[in-house]
C-alpha cells in the first residue's frame, strides 16, 4: 500500500474492481500529487480506463479504498464524487451532440451562470469553442469536440481533473494545441490524472507517472526519470519512448 | 415577443413555421372555418392530442424513457373530473376538484413509479410502466361503483359549456356562438397554454439536463446530476400533463370511458404520432397528431370517395375501398417513417 503523502490529493489503495465475471484491477495503489498532473501509462487493457472509472464511482471497488483530500469516496454515487470538485473526460470525446456548443458547457457550470472571466480564459485556450459557440456539439471536429470535453471540465474551478487518452484518434497539430492547453491548465495548480497512449504528450505535460500492467500499477515515480530510462521503458511499456517522437 | 412566448425555441425552417401558424390559425378559427359537429369534435380531439402527445415527448423524445403508462395518467385526469361531475352535476367545483384529485393521482403514481424502476435498465422500466396500465385500465373496469366499469360514465357539464347556452343572441360571422364552441375554446387555449408551457419546460436549464440524460446518462452524472431524480420529475411532469389532457378531453366529450381513455391502442396512436412528427421537438408532437388525427377521421371518407370516382377502372377501387383504410394508414406510417426516420419536424429542420 502506498504510504498517505501529505501532499497526496488522491489515494487508491489496493483497489481491485470486478466487471461482471472480470477481474480488472488486481489491487491497485496509486497516489496523485496534489498540483500537478500524474500520467497514467500502459498497454491496451492493463486496466487505465478502470481506474478512471472506479475513481469517478461509474465502476465501485470490490475491495480497497479510495481517498479523495482525505475522504473515503470508495462507494460514493458519481453525482456526489463530481460535486467533491471532480470532473472526468471520458475517452472517445465525450461531448452532448444534440446541445450546442454553449449548452455543454453551461450544463458542466453547476454552482450558476459562467463567469466571463472564465469563459475568456477556456476561449483563449480553445479558440475553435468560440466560433462554434452556438452551433450543436455533433457538428464539431474530432479536435474540436475533444476540446469541448476538456473546456466543460474545466468551466468551473476544479480540485481534480481526471483526463482518459485525449489525444487518441487526433491529428498531430490538434494533439500540440492539446499540450499547450494542458501546459496553461497546469499552470492554474490543478491537478490533473490522465491517461495517454501518446508518449510524446505524455512526456511533454507530466510531472509524475504510474505505469499499470494486468490490473497493477507496477511502477512509480517521475516522469523525467521514466523519460531519461530506454531500458525501463521497454521493461514496463514494452517500447522505447524514441520511437513515439 | 413570440421568441419569448416560444421560450426561444423558434421552428428554425420556414416550411415548418409556415406549418405552425396554419395549424394554430386553423384550430383558432375551427369552429368558424369548419362549421359542422364532426370537424369540430376532430378540432377538439387535435387539440388534447397535441397536448397529450407532446407530454409523451417530453419523455420519449427529451428523457429518453420509454413508457406504456401515458394512457393511464390520461384516464386519470379524465377519470378525475368525469367521477366528480357523475357526483356533483354541472358544477364547476365538481371540475375544479376532478382537476386537482387527477393531477394528484396521475403525478403521485407517477413518482412512486419513477423512484422504484427507473433505476433499472429502460426495457424494465417499459414492461412495469405496461403492467401498471393493464392492472390500472381492469381495476377501472371492475369497479363500477365509481367509474362507472365497461359502461363508463356520462354526465353533466356546466351549462356554459352545453349547446342550450347561448354566448351572443346574433351569428357571429354566420355561426351560432352556443356553449359547443365555448367549451372548444376553452379546450383550445387550455391545450395552447399547456403546450408553450411544455416549451418553457424543455427550453429551461432542467430541459437541457434531460436531453443531456437522454444522450448518455453516466456522462449526465459524472457532471454530477442526479439522473434518476432527473427522470422520475420528468415522468412525474409528464403524467400530470396527460392527466390535463384528460380534463380536456373529458369536458369536451362529456363522456368518459376505458375505451376513450386507457386503451392500449391510445397509447399505440400516442407512439405513432409521436414518431411520425420527430421525436425530441415539441413541434413534432404537433404536427404528428395533426396528420394522425386527420388521416383517422377523414382517411375513410376520401378512399371512399375516390374509390366511388374510379368505379369503372380495374383492381383500383377495390385497392382504395374505404374498408382498406387502416392497410393505407399503416402504408403511410411506413412511408413517412422510411422517407422522414428523423420524423417531419426532424427533417424540416435539417
Amino acid at each position: 500500500m502506498p504510504d498517505a503523502l501529505p501532499d497526496a490529493l488522491l489515494t487508491l489503495a489496493g483497489v481491485h474492481t470486478h466487471i461482471a465475471q472480470y477481474h480488472i484491477l488486481q489491487g491497485v495503489d496509486l497516489t496523485v500529487p496534489r498540483g500537478g498532473l500524474t500520467m497514467l501509462l500502459g498497454r491496451n487493457g492493463a486496466g487505465k480506463t478502470t481506474t478512471m472509472r472506479t475513481i469517478m464511482g461509474l465502476w465501485h471497488a470490490s475491495a480497497g479504498s479510495v481517498t479523495l483530500d482525505g475522504r473515503d469516496i470508495t462507494a460514493a454515487q458519481t453525482p456526489d464524487i463530481s460535486r467533491l470538485g471532480v470532473a472526468y473526460v471520458p475517452e472517445n470525446m465525450a461531448i452532448f451532440a444534440g446541445l450546442t456548443v454553449r449548452e455543454n458547457l453551461v450544463l458542466a457550470a453547476r454552482s450558476g451562470p459562467l463567469a466571463d472571466d472564465r469563459l475568456d480564459w477556456i476561449f483563449g485556450l480553445f479558440p475553435a469553442l468560440k466560433k462554434f459557440w452556438a452551433l450543436p456539439a455533433g457538428n464539431l471536429s474530432g479536435g474540436q469536440k475533444q476540446m469541448l470535453a476538456i473546456a466543460r471540465a474545466v468551466v468551473e474551478p476544479r480540485d481534480l481533473i481526471l483526463i482518459d487518452e485525449p489525444t487518441k484518434g487526433l491529428a498531430p497539430a490538434i494533439v500540440q494545441a492539446l499540450i499547450e492547453a494542458v501546459n496553461e491548465l497546469k499552470a492554474t495548480d490543478t491537478t490533473i490524472l490522465m491517461v495517454e497512449q501518446n508518449f510524446h504528450m505524455a512526456r511533454m505535460v507530466g510531472d509524475t507517472v504510474a505505469v499499470m500492467d494486468d490490473g497493477r500499477v507496477v511502477h512509480a515515480g517521475a516522469m523525467a526519470e521514466l523519460a531519461a530510462d530506454d531500458a525501463l521503458q521497454t521493461r514496463l511499456l514494452g517500447l522505447s519512448m524514441d520511437s513515439h517522437q | 415577443m413570440i421568441g419569448t412566448l416560444l421560450s426561444g425555441d423558434l421552428p428554425r425552417s420556414k416550411v415548418l413555421s409556415v406549418v405552425m401558424v396554419a395549424i394554430l390559425l386553423g384550430l383558432a378559427l375551427a369552429p368558424f372555418l369548419f362549421p359542422g359537429t364532426r370537424a369540430l369534435n376532430t378540432a377538439a380531439t387535435i387539440c388534447v392530442f397535441i397536448v397529450l402527445v407532446a407530454s409523451y415527448d417530453l419523455l420519449l423524445g427529451y428523457t429518453g424513457i420509454v413508457s406504456f403508462a401515458h394512457t393511464m395518467f390520461y384516464g386519470i385526469g379524465a377519470y378525475g373530473v368525469a367521477i366528480m361531475l357523475d357526483r356533483m352535476p354541472g358544477s364547476w367545483a365538481a371540475i375544479g376538484l376532478g382537476v386537482a384529485a387527477g393531477l394528484a393521482v396521475a403525478v403521485a403514481l407517477a413518482l412512486v413509479i419513477g423512484l422504484f424502476s427507473l433505476r433499472v435498465q429502460a426495457i424494465f422500466f417499459a414492461m412495469v410502466t405496461l403492467a401498471v396500465a393493464s392492472a390500472f385500465m381492469i381495476l377501472a373496469s371492475q369497479l363500477s361503483g365509481l367509474t362507472g366499469g365497461e359502461d363508463g360514465l356520462t354526465y353533466r357539464v356546466p351549462r356554459v359549456l352545453t349547446p342550450a347556452f347561448k354566448l351572443f343572441q346574433d351569428k357571429l360571422f354566420g355561426v351560432r356562438v352556443d356553449g359547443r364552441i365555448v367549451d372548444y375554446y376553452l379546450v383550445f387555449f387550455a391545450a395552447l397554454a399547456l403546450f408553450l408551457l411544455m416549451l418553457r419546460i424543455v427550453n429551461s436549464p432542467f430541459g437541457r439536463v434531460l436531453q443531456a440524460i437522454r444522450e448518455n446518462p453516466f456522462r449526465a452524472e459524472a457532471l454530477g446530476y442526479r439522473t434518476v431524480v432527473y427522470r422520475t420529475v420528468a415522468n412525474g411532469l409528464g403524467a400530470g400533463m396527460a392527466a390535463l389532457a384528460g380534463v380536456l378531453m373529458a369536458l369536451w366529450q362529456k363522456y368518459t370511458g376505458p375505451d376513450t381513455t386507457l386503451s392500449l391502442g391510445i397509447m399505440i396512436d400516442i407512439l405513432l404520432m409521436v414518431v411520425i412528427g420527430g421525436m425530441g421537438t415539441l413541434y413534432g408532437a404537433a404536427v404528428g397528431a395533426v396528420i394522425f388525427i386527420l388521416a383517422k377521421n377523414y382517411l375513410q371518407g376520401l378512399m371512399g370517395a375516390a374509390s366511388e370516382a374510379l368505379a369503372g377502372l380495374p383492381l383500383i377501387p377495390h385497392l382504395v375501398h374505404p374498408d382498406r383504410w387502416l392497410l393505407w394508414l399503416g402504408i403511410l406510417f411506413i412511408l413517412s417513417v422510411y422517407f422522414f426516420p428523423t420524423g417531419i419536424v426532424g427533417r424540416l429542420r435539417k
